[in-house]
């Protein structure tokens, strides 16, 4: 089934089954690595893509139930302000060790704060207890979730968008 | 895992420069490793540095990154004595081969056993600073002036009387025709800048936009992607295979068969999926099709009543237990443990004719390349293997079974294949941490102070197989690494049997290795024994520690970081342990919660650090933390079980682990030091286990024998 999928601002025309899920989309067909597997039933977080803004487990989300949805994957996270904010902090708060699940990770944290300009701690435990980090970066990713949030209250002054 | 008199880091070895090909100087070292390779000038150098004439400067990183910095450390050695910012420096990974980049204690190509930076520490600043001091004669004769007066900065010598000043760059060519100079002062740790400094990461910033390259992320030209299924009984075999309704798949190209799994070949990685579920296996289940974890469990206990080998002995236990007053004993069972690293096992290979080209990210590559050879039955120089990050490793990793596979599979494929396990094949086909058993007895005098300490450990000899010089007169010298903990005891003896799982059942290094079990079975006797003595843990272990002034120092510190004595609400506990391996001590205080039911919660982990000299101390707070979760999670949770000699355990919902919302607010400090550095990646999770069930104790006066943690034994204790 030959089908067009709006990825990042491209449009890709794939052919695979309509059963098949996202994630292998984008790493197998379209060559987008940045979106990882980790557990292939949603139970990690490490595929995490936004689907019309929304945050979504692409290894559960098949190519037919896309439609014409515009997917954005890790790729773009740094064309939104929130985006960028959360590398920044990331980077500045060194919450990155192997960096395999954090992919899945900032998404997520994208989507919460797309939704949520000051999330409390239980908004984050909320949001991010989807995704699994073996590395133990929990502690780091909290307070870069709140440094981000912080900027973007600060540097934009309706606040997050 | 401990340094045993036999196993330190060898301070000796041999430097070599050359000019490189195209120009260039090159400097690299041959180090004389445990596995007694000799020292021949002739061969290829390491080339820990290259500086081509147009001033790039390419480092070679004999250690891999699965997420503990150690480029961002080897990074900093190098630029530290070569008087360059890490940003000049272009990192690249280590080919596979040991004769070059074998850690000088492994006497092997590994990164492991929390011992990386410490097997770079000497070799690199030396390179680097051997390298400056080739450049900076270079330079001297050039101007006519004595190296004395020259000075190496960022990247160029410097002659401030003359104001002369050359790039290294131009003086490559000719620092490549010096002798290597013998015996380079190396900077000590007050004139560090770049050491002990927290610089940025070098591997984080293609972390947080996709563009980092994983083992997984090999996409070669032409790639195929596989599905494997290994026989689910451990060491059986493939029987026979109806592939009718698996070929009809769409993109389905090829099923592979070998002798103990099949592989499903297709255009992408669901077409392999969907290929292989539609395959119809009867599989040959052999000896093991009745195995269980209560017969291994039996066996492990069995074997406590056996007599080991002799590990450890001082004093005279025997004479001086006939004196004690009375005795203190308990026996302690651990679990089977998987890793569950977030990268699935994988391994891309394109087997040609004559050559054979591997893509992963493995911890030991020079292994992974010598059983793509035993598997490709090619030699061993028409091996490839391109490393990659990995997405974890914490010992699973340390094996290269995958990597045999995977060419085993490409033997039979045109082109390039990616072999990916589904996250249940990687839980039910790891290297598990296997069944560790062991019974403490100490001999008390009349004032319940001990006088003799005694240890059997009941487990498997890891190292026999996967590093056999650590497996010395039939005792693994990894299990019983501080087996009789920290502390000095007039009168100890360590006792060791051997009990190896049933073939098939394969068993390897978890994170933590010897000390996850000991620090446990220790620290939690310890802590008994504080008890009966009707003493503080705090000061039972202050007494004990009295003469290693480095673990009192981090005990106190934790104490007070952790507020030890303050009271805490009902059902609340403070545990304490302390742990000295990998050349670092630790000490570290858990607090948790216990509910009626008896469920836990560790709320937080207070930690003290005394690594020596912190190469990069927000490096060493990062894997403290990480180390810390890692064994929380496994505290916990940790548990695989057999039936049927199948893995019982599959994903993340029958093998939890801490997220977000469970994890416990931790807190590391590390102690300024300048002594040599130690290894960090381990000791966070080795001494949580202990911390934790002694925060149990406290909380509910409940000892737990056992792991992981059963909410059933602590039911209605408060």
């Amino acid at each position: 089934m030959s089908q067009q999928l709006s990825i990042n601002g491209v449009t890709h025309t794939v052919d695979v089954d309509e059963d098949t899920p996202l994630l292998w989309v984008l790493r197998d067909v379209v060559g987008l690595t940045g979106t990882k597997f980790g557990c292939g039933i949603a139970l990690c977080g490490a595929c995490t893509v936004h689907i019309d803004g929304v945050p979504r487990r692409a290894c559960i989300t098949s190519v037919k139930s896309l439609g014409n949805a515009s997917i954005r994957t890790i790729e773009a996270l740094e064309t939104t302000p929130v985006g960028r904010s959360l590398q920044k902090a990331w980077l500045d708060l060194e919450v990155v060790q192997c960096g395999y699940c954090q992919s899945g990770q900032l998404m997520s944290a994208a989507a919460l704060l797309a939704g949520n300009a000051a999330p409390s701690d239980a908004d984050i435990d909320t949001v991010m207890s989807g995704n699994v980090c073996r590395c133990g970066t929990y502690g780091r990713i909290r307070a870069a979730i709140k440094q981000a949030a912080n900027e973007i209250q600060h540097t934009t002054p309706e606040g997050a968008q | 895992m401990s340094d045993t008199p036999s196993h330190q880091l060898s301070r000796r070895s041999f430097l070599i420069s050359t000019a490189a090909a195209g120009g260039g100087l090159l400097i690299g070292f041959r180090v004389p490793s445990a596995g007694g390779q000799s020292m021949d000038p002739t061969l290829e150098p390491n080339a820990f540095v290259r500086i081509d004439r147009t001033g790039a400067i390419r480092v070679t990183l004999p250690y891999v990154e699965m997420g503990q910095g150690a480029y961002t450390a080897q990074a900093q050695l190098l630029a530290e004595e070569l008087e360059v910012e890490i940003g000049q420096l272009t990192l690249e990974h280590a080919p596979a081969n040991e004769a070059l980049y074998s850690h000088p204690v492994f006497g092997d190509q590994i990164t492991g056993g929390s011992a990386g930076l410490r097997g770079a520490w000497e070799p690199l600043r030396r390179a680097g600073a051997t390298t400056r001091v080739l450049l900076t004669q270079a330079a001297a004769r050039r101007w006519r002036v004595a190296p004395s007066t020259c000075t190496a900065e960022r990247g160029e010598i410097v002659h401030a009387r003359s104001g002369r000043r050359a790039r290294y760059a131009d003086l490559v060519d000719a620092a490549a025709r010096l002798p290597v100079p013998k015996n380079v002062a190396l900077k000590s740790p007050d004139q560090f800048r770049i050491v002990g400094k927290p610089v940025k990461r070098v591997d984080t910033p293609d972390k947080v936009n996709g563009k980092a390259r994983f083992g997984i992320d090999a996409l070669p030209t032409g790639v195929k992607f596989a599905a494997v299924a290994a026989c689910p009984v451990f060491g059986g075999q493939v029987g026979t295979i109806d592939d009718t309704a698996a070929k009809r798949i769409r993109g389905v190209r090829q099923i592979v068969r070998l002798e103990d799994a099949v592989a499903v070949i297709a255009d992408h990685t669901w077409a392999a999926r969907k290929g292989l579920a539609a395959l119809k296996v009867s599989w040959n289940e052999g000896a093991n099709a009745n195995v269980d974890t209560k017969a291994l469990i039996a066996e492990c206990d069995a074997a406590l009543d056996r007599p080991g080998v002799t590990a450890t002995t001082h004093g005279d236990v025997q004479a001086v237990e006939a004196q004690a007053a009375s005795f203190y004993e308990a026996q302690f069972r651990l679990p089977m443990l998987a890793h569950l690293a977030m990268e699935p096992i994988n391994c891309t290979a394109h087997v040609r004719k004559d050559s054979c080209e591997i893509w992963v990210g493995c911890q030991r590559l020079a292994l992974a390349r010598r059983m793509a050879a035993e598997a490709s039955g090619l030699p061993l120089e028409r091996i490839t293997i391109h490393n990659h990050l990995l997405g974890g490793g914490f010992g699973r990793r340390l094996e290269a079974d995958y990597v045999a596979q995977a060419v085993r599979i490409a033997r039979h494929v045109e082109g390039p294949v990616k072999v990916i396990w589904s996250r249940e094949e990687d839980v039910q086909h790891d290297y598990f941490r296997y069944h560790n058993h062991s019974r403490v007895r100490v001999g008390l005098d009349a004032n319940n102070a001990p006088i003799s300490f005694s240890h059997k450990i009941v487990g498997p000899a890891v190292m026999a197989r996967w590093l056999p010089v650590f497996f010395q007169n039939n005792v693994d010298l990894d299990i019983i690494s501080v087996s009789a903990g920290t502390y000095a005891w007039p009168n100890v003896h360590v006792e060791y049997v051997r009990v190896e799982p049933p073939t098939g059942l394969n068993v390897g290094n978890w994170r933590g290795v010897g000390a996850s079990r000991n620090a446990f079975v220790v620290e939690s006797a310890i802590d008994d024994l504080a008890k009966r003595a009707g003493k503080d843990p705090l000061s039972y272990r202050r007494e004990l520690l009295a003469k290693s002034p480095r673990l009192l120092n981090v005990i106190n510190k934790v104490a007070e970081l952790a507020q030890w004595g303050t009271p805490l609400g009902a059902g609340r506990g403070r545990g304490i342990s302390v742990l000295d391996d990998f050349g670092s001590y630790v000490a570290q205080v858990a607090e948790v919660t216990v509910s009626r039911s008896g469920q836990v919660r560790v709320d937080r982990v207070f930690c003290v650090v005394d690594c020596g000299l912190a190469v990069n101390p927000d490096i060493v707070k990062a894997q403290l933390e990480g180390g810390i979760v890692y064994g929380v999670s496994a505290a916990l949770h940790g548990k695989i079980t057999v039936a049927e000699g199948r893995i019982q355990q599959g994903n993340f919902d029958d093998c939890p682990v801490l997220r977000m919302h469970d994890t416990p607010r931790i807190e590391v400090h590390v102690v300024p030091s300048a002594e040599a550095p130690g290894g960090v990646g381990e000791p966070g999770t080795a001494a949580v286990f202990p911390a934790v069930t002694n925060a149990i104790f406290a909380a509910t006066g409940k000892r737990l024998f056992e792991l992981p943690i059963d909410p059933t034994q602590l039911r209605n204790s408060l």
